[in-house]
């Protein structure tokens, strides 16, 4: 745990931070950090750039070069990406906007003194933190189950080399044989998309693997689009998918990733391929800077994105308490530009709007057959508050069902150029 | 884009309703500017544009065989139906009811005429035509946007703002990928459309679910910005 008092022994004044950043040269313009280069970070930081004009000093701090997106690792899995087409560079986010892009990690936020520190050993000074960390998991939600358990039982839950392990051992895994997710409890980033994992997991075994089993413990009684899913999974995938709610199994014992095994109540699972998704907290740095509650995510202002602990920061996405928004890069992405517009505002004195949020998701059950649930939202005195909403219904013709699916691919596009230039 | 092939066909008029709201043999002389790519009655082919029998009720773009431009066919399977009042909308203006239909026309702007023509086109189509309450000889309604709306001055700056949202799916270069463009739309075929969105009689639900959350002064702010993309 990092706390602020170990940055103040350390009695580094901000301008000599300053000074000893590599990219500032003896300029006053205000300077907003961003920490995390996802759909909410990468959002803020391009937003921020491109509409201040060259009066912000934007830099964002990112760790990968590529960033795999999370969204959509589903359809890779699936087969319908490859994994080149949901990786994205900073490229332009410099070339074309001017933000400074430093692959370093953050490693703690000092906000007394405004400053991040980096595992380089550096130290940036900000007027204005934006924290767009995503999630970590809390481990002890699934007893046993550690982060070195994920190289045999992949999360697959960040993008990235874990999702290419489970893709592979999907491929890989012997005919007959079981998959089993250990659902998360809520909440959680993308709530339909354990479900759609599923149903991308059964198309592949349905093709390769046709007698392979897959099984869910979930340790909810329900989730995002059930009757979509379970539907789909009816049609495309029948007596492949087996749903078990905590209800019934017990809740997990103990997970040895070791010996592949999964412990419940009375029984004792022996999966081929074991996809474990803990619960979930804010990202680390979020958690380390004190910015989260005691359920492990940030409460934010409704109206600017802005942390209820420290006014200069400002909070985004999967680690944040969004009132009625879910965790998802859409989500993120549409408060990063509510959060840009409010940081320009107060540092450069650009006219501030009334915040709107929204959000769509899409999922895929099979080929051609996409369905998406959607909100806008509204910042109220207490929350992000929902306005209205739909979701994709039962039924739908296979031509609509297509066309949901090919206006995902639409979205995707839009959303990554949104992001990254 | 298909060409504008200018074929002239004949048609038969054998027209005999004489219960509906419009008057169809003024329709039937209205319909000239249309036959050059449409033809109606006994026999009728398609020709640049698909014939036109039994079009009431018919889902948009959705005759087996004919070449329908990607717009018209993706409306249809949003729920696009024609109707009087659907009908109505995309005889005055077609890129507006359906962004990137082939329908290379201009409109027609008079609510009398399109009421008149709507009139002709129903006698061809079957079921059921002599119920007032029915579909096909439902009057037909004015989806015009209310001229003070129209008249409204969008800021472009407030525009910018909001189109952040749009951006998330619909490319800021004005791109195709998936989702149709939104970028340097003539500012008042942008605000009908998005209003045909909020009043729900243009199908596609994330759009209602956007346009539901905006203002008349938003559409107006939205259509200011984007029009000089």
């Amino acid at each position: 745990m990092i706390n602020r008092r170990s940055f103040l022994k350390g009695t580094l004044a901000g301008a000599a931070v300053a000074a000893a950043s590599p990219h500032v040269i003896g300029q006053a313009k205000p300077r907003v950090v961003v920490i995390g280069g996802g759909s909410g970070g990468a959002t803020a930081a391009r937003y921020l750039a491109k509409d201040s004009k060259g009066e912000l000093d934007v830099v964002l701090i990112e760790p990968t070069r590529t960033y795999y997106t999370c969204f959509f690792s589903n359809l890779y899995i699936g087969g319908f990406r490859d994994f080149q087409s949901i990786g994205h560079t900073y490229g332009k986010l410099a070339s074309d906007f001017g933000v400074t892009v430093v692959h370093d990690w953050a490693t703690g936020i000092d906000m007394n003194y405004k400053t991040v520190s980096l595992a380089s050993g550096t130290k940036m000074t900000y007027d204005r933190l934006v924290v767009a960390p995503g999630i970590d998991f809390k481990y002890d939600t699934v007893p046993g189950y550690t982060a070195a358990s994920s190289g045999k039982m992949p999360h697959a839950w960040k993008g990235g080399s874990q999702t290419q392990l489970l893709r592979a051992q999907v491929e890989n895994m012997r005919q007959g044989g079981t998959f089993m997710m250990v659902a998360p409890p809520n909440p959680y980033r993308c709530p339909p998309g354990p479900y759609e994992r599923v149903s991308m997991v059964a198309h592949v075994l349905k093709q390769s693997n046709p007698t392979a089993k897959i099984i869910v413990l979930d340790p909810k009684e329900k989730f995002s689009k059930q009757g979509l899913f379970q539907d789909g999974w009816n049609r495309y995938y029948d007596g492949m998918v087996e749903w078990i709610p905590a209800s019934f199994y017990g809740g997990i014992k103990n997970i040895d990733a070791d010996n592949m095994t999964i412990d419940v109540e009375g029984e004792t699972f022996k999966p081929d391929v074991a996809n474990i998704i803990p619960g979930q907290q804010a990202g680390t740095i979020a958690v380390a800077a004190g910015l989260t509650n005691d359920k492990g995510f940030c409460p934010i202002v409704p109206a600017t994105m802005q942390s209820q602990v420290d006014e200069n920061v400002y909070v985004l996405g999967d680690a944040t308490i969004a009132g009625d928004m879910p965790k998802s890069g859409f989500s993120a992405n549409s408060q990063a530009k509510v959060a840009a517009m409010a940081i320009r505002g107060d540092l450069t004195g650009s006219r501030v709007f009334k915040p709107k949020f929204s959000n769509t998701c899409w999922s895929l059950i099979a080929t051609d057959d996409g369905v998406k649930v959607g909100a806008s939202y509204e910042a109220t005195d207490e929350k992000i508050a929902k306005t209205t909403g739909f979701i994709s219904q039962v039924g739908e013709d296979a031509d609509l069902r297509k066309q949901t699916y090919e206006e995902s691919i639409g979205w995707y596009n839009g959303i990554v150029s949104d992001m990254f230039g | 884009m298909k060409p504008a092939v200018s074929v002239v066909a004949s048609i038969a008029l054998c027209v005999s309703m004489a219960s509906q709201a419009g008057d169809v043999e003024r329709g039937a002389q209205l319909f000239s500017q249309c036959q050059s790519c449409h033809a109606i009655g006994e026999g009728a082919e398609h020709k640049v544009g698909p014939h036109l029998n039994e079009l009431f009720g018919r889902q948009a773009g959705s005759i087996e065989g004919f070449g329908y431009s990607e717009g018209l066919t993706t409306a249809g399977v949003n729920g696009l139906l024609w109707d009087a009042e659907h009908l109505d909308a995309y005889i005055e203006n077609p890129v507006s009811l359906v962004t990137g239909t082939s329908m290379m026309f201009a409109g027609v702007s008079d609510a009398t005429d399109r009421e008149d023509l709507i009139s002709f086109l129903r006698a061809y189509s079957a079921n059921p035509r002599d119920i007032p309450e029915s579909l096909p000889t439902m009057a037909p309604q004015d989806p015009d946007v209310d001229p003070s709306i129209l008249a409204l001055q969008g800021d472009p700056e407030y525009g910018e703002y909001l189109s952040s949202e749009c951006k998330t799916c619909h490319l800021a270069d004005g791109a195709d990928r998936g989702i149709p463009s939104i970028v340097g739309w003539p500012e008042k075929q942008f605000v009908i459309v998005m209003h045909a969105y909020k009043n729900k009689t243009r199908p596609h639900n994330v759009m209602q679910m956007m346009a539901a959350a905006l203002s008349d002064e938003d559409i107006a702010a939205l259509a200011a910005y984007f029009k000089d993309k």
